[in-house]
């Protein structure tokens, strides 16, 4: 009963690529200058994670990780919605999206 | 096959997170995470959750990142400027995300008792995340559906107009109150 | 069952009285501060005659009374606080208590006096709107003067060293918002401290030799070995002296005592002159033993003695308050007993310390009427022909004038004589010693007529019209104070001296003989008659010899009348440039050095903190987020860490480099 090499796939390799995604997500967190992709690079830290929860859903075998992803996701959602509306309020306010000149808390 | 499935969508997860970084208008960096929503998805049913692999298009592709587009393109949202960094961002910032990778890396590929997913590994059925998910978490189910609604209600609060507007309609009112106060001092 | 004589109630009693009429006082009506007031000293004297009564065998003792033996014998009487007070180390030292015959005579002369004191008190601060204060401040000097008294170590007996100086202070400074009076309360604490700082000193160097502060057993100690002498002892012996020295107002710390008439009048009689000041000289009876074995000490407390007499006399001589005059005779009498001390007569210093009181408190409250008779006035020179006006006062100032030059059959006479005949016997220096007394006894006799001619006869000399007699309140204790000074001698030198004697040794009476004390004690009176003449002569009626003496003697008189300038040299010698010092020390280094420096450095520091830190909170979102990750990794490095040692051991094994 072994496997043909190309028919598994190692769960270290998932959790890896989990690793970087989330690497990736801190890295555009860092470098980028529109508050809108520095957003998107937050979902992107999420989703990685998300992929690890599956991972390791799979490797023990219990639906807990799904559900924490389902979770997961619902938040990520909500706080989509409410982040885009903030980003609207202070793009009113300061007329810019560049992340370097939105550093006053006064609007 | 699998491991195939698997080696085309990481590549395409990894192109789409590299293409976020690279890319300096908006609107293609949020196309690149669509490309990564779905792979994610793929990924998702290569380790068995079907539903989550749904939910994840349908949801995270298909809601929210059409809600990200929906902004950009309201606030019109051009090209990156160049505006001054932060020397912090650069000097500490790289070192840090080069340890979390590297201590993450370490940790899993020493990781032994790590199994591996195949293709005759059985598909996680819905009904047993339902079962779960109506049953013994039926509360925190409620709370989410509760929480999004928090979130409507925030966001339609704070995207009203004239909300975040510089002085914008607190002004008038307040000049209004002050004139208010010193009319009945001035009375008495 | 013991016996028990309760005598802790002596120095309690007052103590509530203290706290009643301190407390409570001004609420209370007048006629019940009074009552507390004189109830107190009344009480504590009824517990001294009871246990005296107790010890002689006159009344039965609660409790069996061994077969065969006299009560006199169950003193030295000691009673212990069953509460251990200090226990730390080798330290070890007890609240105790104890009544022997020294003590006991002290007690009876310290209530006894005391309560008299506290009943003139009542007429003469009658109209003070302080009356509750004062009364409760006298009731706690009697309390730290009964536990002066009766301590059995060292400790307790500091104590009430202290605490009678500041009841003094508190006394003296009674009219506080005269500067003049708050000044000398000042004064008189200070110079007290500097005395204490002897008393610390000499029992710390108890401890280090005797390992014990109790007096009983240093005695005891002392009588074992007798390799103690001289050396250490010596020291110890001159550190208490310096503490007495500062107590009893000698020299060079007497200074505070002429000043300290600022108080009320009956403070000065009952603190200044009867008890306070003598306690001194209780302290130097009670160590006889330690003195007895540094005959070098007991030297300088002799010549010291002799000296602060004849000094004090002089000066005597040309004040002209009549107060101040009072001050510097009982300085100069408090030589005198130090003198006895010092030739190891201490029964005799103690006989003389006993009548001392009476006629000294006797002349003071008799000073008080004249001063109350008069509205205030204390100025010799402007009192005079107040005989007829005052009669009463006039009779007994006499009694106690007499007794102070030491006239038969008064009590001065006989504890006078005594301390001289004692002195002489001593060898040449003892001469010399008693020959100074007789002069001292001289000039006293002079200057104490001065003052009774000055007083009461010639022409009155007073301004104001209406001199009145005191009240009764006023009069009583007078009038037994008088009795007393008439009868306090008639027990006689060997009398007291034996009844003493279980305490403080025999004196040292080789060599006399009744023939040679007789011979003595004519030198004596003849001496204080002479005195009374020359006064005659200078101050009665229409004399002008004593304003041409001081003219043709104006450079003496100066001296004299400036107190030496003792005070102007102190003051330039060693307050000023302490003052100075302090206030340079005070301004510069303390105040600007540490202070401004600290507040300075915290102030600096704060502003570099928190400038460093405000570059932190720049506001930026990127270097925020830097941050964050940072913080990330720390985390994750500390929680995987260990694991990672594992790892790498695992590893290390699994290469096969480390570990087959």
């Amino acid at each position: 009963m072994s496997f043909l090499p190309w028919e598994e796939v190692p769960l270290s390799w998932f959790l890896l690529l989990s690793a970087v995604l989330f690497s990736l997500g801190v890295v555009g967190f860092l470098i980028k200058r529109n508050l809108i992709t520095v957003f998107m690079s937050i979902e992107l830290m999420l989703n990685g994670v998300n992929l690890s929860f599956v991972t390791f859903a799979h490797q023990w075998h219990t639906v807990k990780g799904q559900i924490f992803v389902f979770f997961v996701m619902m938040v990520a959602a909500a706080e989509a919605a409410v982040g885009l509306a903030i980003i609207i309020s202070v793009f009113r306010a300061r007329a810019t999206l560049a992340v370097d000149r939105i550093d006053l808390m006064k609007l | 096959m699998h491991l195939i499935l698997f080696i085309v969508f990481a590549g395409f997860c990894l192109a789409g997170a590299v293409n976020l970084l690279l890319q300096t208008h908006p609107v293609n960096s949020a196309l690149s995470l669509i490309v990564v929503m779905t792979s994610l998805a793929v990924l998702y049913l290569l380790l068995g959750a079907e539903f989550l692999a749904a939910a994840q298009v349908i949801v995270y592709a298909g809601a929210i990142m059409v809600l990200f587009t929906f902004v950009v393109m309201l606030l019109n949202a051009g090209r990156e400027e160049r505006t001054q960094g932060s020397r912090a961002a650069r000097a500490v910032g790289f070192p840090a995300v080069v340890v979390i990778l590297a201590v993450m890396a370490t940790v899993i590929l020493y990781a032994q008792k790590l199994g591996a997913s195949s293709v005759r590994d059985g598909i996680t059925p819905t009904e047993e995340l339902s079962a779960m998910l109506f049953t013994r978490l039926l509360l925190p189910f409620e709370v989410t559906s509760v929480l999004i609604l928090i979130a409507i209600l925030g966001a339609v609060s704070l995207a009203r107009p004239g909300n975040g507007e510089p002085h914008g309609g607190a002004e008038p009112k307040g000049s209004a109150d002050s004139q208010g106060s010193t009319e009945r001092t001035g009375g008495q | 069952m013991s016996p028990h004589l309760s005598i802790w109630l002596i120095p309690l009693l007052p103590f509530a009285g203290f706290l009643i009429n301190g407390i409570l006082g001004c609420r209370l009506p007048k006629w019940m501060v009074t009552t507390v007031a004189l109830l107190a000293p009344l009480a504590a004297f009824g517990v001294v005659l009871s246990a005296a009564a107790g010890v002689f065998g006159v009344v039965p003792l609660q409790g069996l009374l061994p077969q065969g033996l006299r009560p006199w014998n169950l003193l030295p009487w000691t009673e212990t606080c069953p509460f251990a007070w200090i226990n730390a180390g080798a330290l070890h030292v007890n609240f105790s208590f104890v009544l022997d015959q020294l003590s006991l005579v002290m007690l009876l002369v310290v209530t006894g006096v005391g309560f008299l004191i506290h009943v003139y008190s009542v007429g003469y601060m009658g109209n003070d709107e302080g009356y509750a204060r004062y009364f409760s401040y006298l009731n706690l000097f009697l309390f730290f003067m009964s536990v002066l008294v009766l301590a059995a170590n060292a400790l307790v007996m500091f104590i009430g060293w202290e605490g009678v100086g500041l009841a003094s202070y508190l006394l003296i400074g009674f009219y506080f918002e005269k500067k003049s009076a708050a000044d000398a309360g000042k004064k008189a604490f200070i110079v007290n401290r500097i005395g204490d700082f002897g008393f610390l000193i000499a029992m710390f160097l108890l401890l280090a030799n005797f390992g014990t502060l109790t007096f009983a057993e240093i005695a005891t100690k002392l009588g074992q070995d007798p390799g103690w002498q001289g050396g250490v002892v010596t020291v110890i012996a001159l550190c208490l002296m310096l503490g007495a020295a500062g107590k009893s107002a000698q020299l060079p710390l007497y200074i505070w005592l002429p000043d300290a008439m600022e108080g009320p009048t009956p403070v000065s009689a009952l603190i200044h002159a009867a008890t306070m000041v003598t306690a001194g000289v209780y302290m130097v009876a009670r160590n006889h033993v330690l003195f007895n074995h540094a005959p070098f000490a007991l030297g300088v407390v002799a010549v010291v003695g002799a000296l602060t007499a004849i000094f004090a006399a002089t000066i005597a001589l040309v004040q002209n308050d009549i107060k101040r005059v009072l001050a510097y005779s009982t300085i100069s009498q408090l030589g005198y007993m130090f003198l006895g001390c010092g030739v190891a007569a201490y029964s005799a210093a103690i006989f003389h310390l006993v009548t001392h009181a009476f006629f000294k408190a006797l002349l003071f409250l008799a000073a008080g009427s004249v001063i109350h008779g008069l509205g205030g006035e204390q100025d010799l020179r402007r009192m005079g022909g107040l005989w007829r006006k005052l009669p009463f006062t006039f009779a007994v100032t006499t009694v106690g004038v007499l007794a102070i030059a030491g006239f038969f059959p008064f009590a001065g006479f006989f504890s006078k004589d005594a301390i001289l005949y004692a002195a002489f016997l001593q060898g040449p220096q003892g001469r010399f010693l008693w020959f100074v007394g007789v002069v001292t006894a001289l000039l006293t006799s002079f200057y104490m007529f001065r003052l009774w001619y000055m007083t009461f006869l010639g022409e009155p000399r007073s301004p104001q019209g209406h001199p009145h007699e005191s009240p009764w309140s006023m009069r009583g204790p007078l009038a037994i104070l008088a009795l007393l000074s008439i009868g306090g001698g008639w027990i006689g030198i060997e009398r007291f001296g034996g009844f003493l004697a279980p305490v403080v040794g025999a004196g040292a009476a080789e060599g006399g003989s009744a023939q040679l004390e007789l011979v003595l004690s004519q030198v004596a009176v003849g001496v204080a008659l002479l005195g009374w003449l020359t006064a005659h002569l200078l101050y009665r009626e229409k004399s002008t010899l004593a304003a041409s003496l001081a003219t043709a003697f104006p450079g003496g008189y100066k001296l004299l009348a400036g107190k030496y300038f003792v005070d102007e040299f102190y003051g330039a010698v060693v307050v000023k440039p302490l003052l100075g010092l302090s206030k340079f020390f005070l301004e510069w280094v303390v105040e600007i050095g540490i202070l401004g420096g600290a507040a300075w450095l915290l102030g600096g520091l704060t502003k570099l903190a928190g400038a460093a830190l405000q570059r932190w909170q720049s506001g930026n979102l990127r270097s925020y987020a830097a941050w964050v990750a940072a913080g990330a990794a720390a985390v994750l490095l500390f929680l995987l860490v260990p694991w990672a040692t594992v790892l790498a051991s695992l590893t290390a094994i699994h290469l096969g480099v480390a570990g087959h």
